[in-house]
């Protein structure tokens, strides 16, 4: 068995960590690191048996998590002081969401930037009051800044020049040349407030995001983490609402995400042995690439199978962009690398 | 990958990997006298890859990689092998480790005391440290590392990391004349670093690398100019260390915990010297004045 299959394995609860022969950790701790989820993993299997060092290793692994996580929800906390006054409101998204509505996922989830979203017609303000606060524009030249600006979901990245930390201010979840148009809209309108005063999606709102960050809007790196977070936010809501399913069948077919919601279903349901309804319970063809294209990592942490990878990474930018525009950024690109060199 | 080995360095049990035979049997040789327990996981896996497949034989150069990678690190001709291995090996300790605060610095241990060096590159820590690891007659100590120091958080003992030391430019000519050659790795020479010889630390040194010490001296060393020795106050103590911390902020309050009792159970000087001998004995009157 390979060191991805035993990771899947072991985050799904399909295989008991005694079983792993002690230097079978080296691959499973290589592959976690890659995917970003070895203090996941180490959250999973606090109760189980471990080899002494593979042990001492994830308690490392998870106050290291601990701590990353409250300078997470402190960024998110400076956010609020900026925007907040000024009456912007906002709402977190994806690793500092999860941690501030204290969901399952977020145990031992890395968390990078801060994301935040904004309605559309707030972001001239929301930028302004960003550059105010001491976050400063991340050295970019013209045609990405513009790129950002015309073309995606976010401002160019911002980061804090105290704190190092960036944040990146969304106005939508997946770029505007994007074939799919989620209701940016709804999603500000139907958040919902934590306990803790943050605004974070709707859980079926937060379902539909995880799906389209992980399937629509990406080359599939770090799937395994995104797909796992999928996994465990529709458990757990599912959990607390019997009509969960049909909600979320609902809000994806408003934001236009059906497609990779449902396949992100299918596919925790057979790498992490999710529990589907049976309107979701089907096979399709196509599936297994998905599932390759996930698992693509050797024993030493390093990605295999290049050409499925290059695919994937055409596809993304394929649903991205209309054609002609493909064809001029990546000219574009293309010329600025042969400049570089 | 094609060859790999395991190396045991202090508390890092390290995983190396390499595309090509060479560096994987330099290291061998390096830590040949080191403890091997090869049913232990590993903590750190390192890379050593050939950016194409050809490479591996067309103008071999050896990318770093690993549990953490660097982007823009530049890679090393195959000559260098070994270096490229020590370096990855120190990057994933340095971006990697948590169990322990890490100070990138040297340390020397006596009688269950540890004299912690610390200096940018070139303030000459390493050179010092190893001397003073290889002093006859007068000194027992024990060379605990000349890269990374690792304080434990609950009990403050500091830890050490005996990596075989990499002796750059002069101070290679100062250690060859003093040890036996079978304890010096090949020249490598011209590297981004300069000249660089690695030296086995004495077999005593590796046999107590498992053995925790106090913290008695903080040394903060600059080499060249009149012999001078100053203390220097808690806080900026405190600064200087935590900028010589590569998991310091990590750590969060851990780190801040750990650092203050350090600082404040530990005597701290800047000391100035011109030539090893001088900063030698500097060392080692701070060591019967000011250790208590």
């Amino acid at each position: 068995m390979s060191a991805v299959e035993a990771l899947v394995d072991l985050l799904a609860g399909r295989r008991d960590a005694a079983s792993l022969a002690p230097r079978d950790w080296d691959g499973v701790v290589s592959v976690a690191r890659a995917e970003a989820l070895l203090a996941t993993l180490a959250c999973r299997l606090e109760e189980a048996a471990l080899p002494p060092s593979v042990a001492a290793l994830f308690a490392d692994q998870r106050a290291a998590a601990a701590v990353a996580q409250a300078q997470a929800l402190w960024e998110a906390e400076m956010a609020r002081r900026s925007l907040d006054p000024a009456g912007v409101e906002f709402v977190l998204l994806k690793g500092t969401a999860y941690a501030a509505a204290d969901l399952a996922c977020a145990a031992g989830r890395q968390i990078g930037d801060l994301d935040i979203l904004v309605p559309w017609h707030d972001l001239g303000r929301a930028e302004n009051l960003a550059l105010i606060d001491g976050w400063e524009w991340l050295k970019q030249d013209d045609y990405d800044d513009a790129y950002y600006r015309d073309h995606m979901h976010e401002l160019p990245p911002l980061i804090h020049k105290d704190r190092d930390r960036m944040i990146d201010v969304h106005h939508t979840i997946l770029p505007r040349t994007h074939r799919i148009t989620p209701d940016a809209l709804a999603l500000v309108g139907d958040a919902i407030r934590t306990p803790g005063g943050f605004r974070v999606l709707n859980p079926a709102d937060m379902a539909c995001h995880c799906a389209a960050h992980m399937l629509a809007d990406g080359d599939l790196q770090g799937g395994l983490r995104n797909l796992w977070d999928f996994h465990r936010l529709t458990a757990e809501f599912a959990a607390a609402d019997r009509g969960f399913w049909g909600k979320l069948d609902a809000r994806a077919e408003v934001h236009g995400l059906e497609k990779p919601v449902h396949r992100a279903a299918r596919l925790a349901r057979d790498l992490y042995g999710a529990q589907l309804p049976s309107g979701w319970n089907r096979i399709k063809p196509g599936d297994e690439r998905y599932q390759r294209r996930l698992l693509a990592r050797d024993d030493w942490g390093r990605a295999t199978d290049p050409l499925l990878q290059q695919i994937f990474y055409i596809r993304s930018h394929w649903l991205r962009m209309p054609p002609l525009m493909l064809a001029r950024h990546l000219w574009t690109k293309w010329r600025k690398g042969r400049a570089a060199i | 990958m094609r060859h790999c080995t395991r190396i045991a360095v202090g508390p890092v049990q390290f995983r190396i990997g390499s595309d090509w035979a060479a560096p994987i049997a330099a290291l061998k040789t390096l830590y040949a006298g080191y403890p091997r327990d090869d049913a232990r996981p590993a903590d750190a896996t390192v890379r050593l890859f050939a950016a194409r497949p050809w490479r591996r034989w067309l103008r071999p150069s050896v990318h770093i990689g690993g549990d953490y990678i660097v982007p823009d690190a530049l890679p090393l001709p195959l000559s260098m092998g070994l270096l490229a291995a020590e370096m990855g090996m120190n990057l994933q300790v340095a971006l990697g480790w948590r169990r322990h605060m890490l100070l990138h610095a040297s340390a020397v241990a006596k009688d269950g005391r540890a004299v912690i060096l610390s200096g940018e590159s070139g303030s000459g820590k390493s050179t010092l440290a190893a001397l003073l690891g290889e002093k006859e007659g007068g000194g027992d100590w024990r060379l605990m590392g000349d890269e990374f120091i690792l304080i434990d958080p609950q009990s403050g003992d500091a830890l050490a990391f005996p990596r075989a030391v990499s002796l750059k430019n002069e101070a290679i000519a100062e250690v060859e004349a003093r040890v036996d050659a079978a304890r010096l790795g090949p020249l490598l020479a011209g590297t981004p670093k300069g000249d660089i010889r690695h030296l086995i630390p004495r077999a005593d040194a590796i046999a107590a690398m498992h053995e925790p010490v106090r913290p008695a001296l903080l040394l903060f060393p600059r080499f060249g100019g009149a012999p001078s020795i100053e203390r220097i106050g808690e806080g900026e103590a405190f600064v200087r260390l935590t900028e010589a911390s590569t998991n310091y902020v990590a750590l969060g309050e851990a780190g801040f915990a750990a650092m203050t009792r350090l600082v404040r159970e530990t005597p701290a000087f800047t000391i100035g010297y011109p030539d090893s001998a001088s900063g030698m004995a500097i060392v080692e009157q701070l060591w019967t004045e000011a250790v208590r």
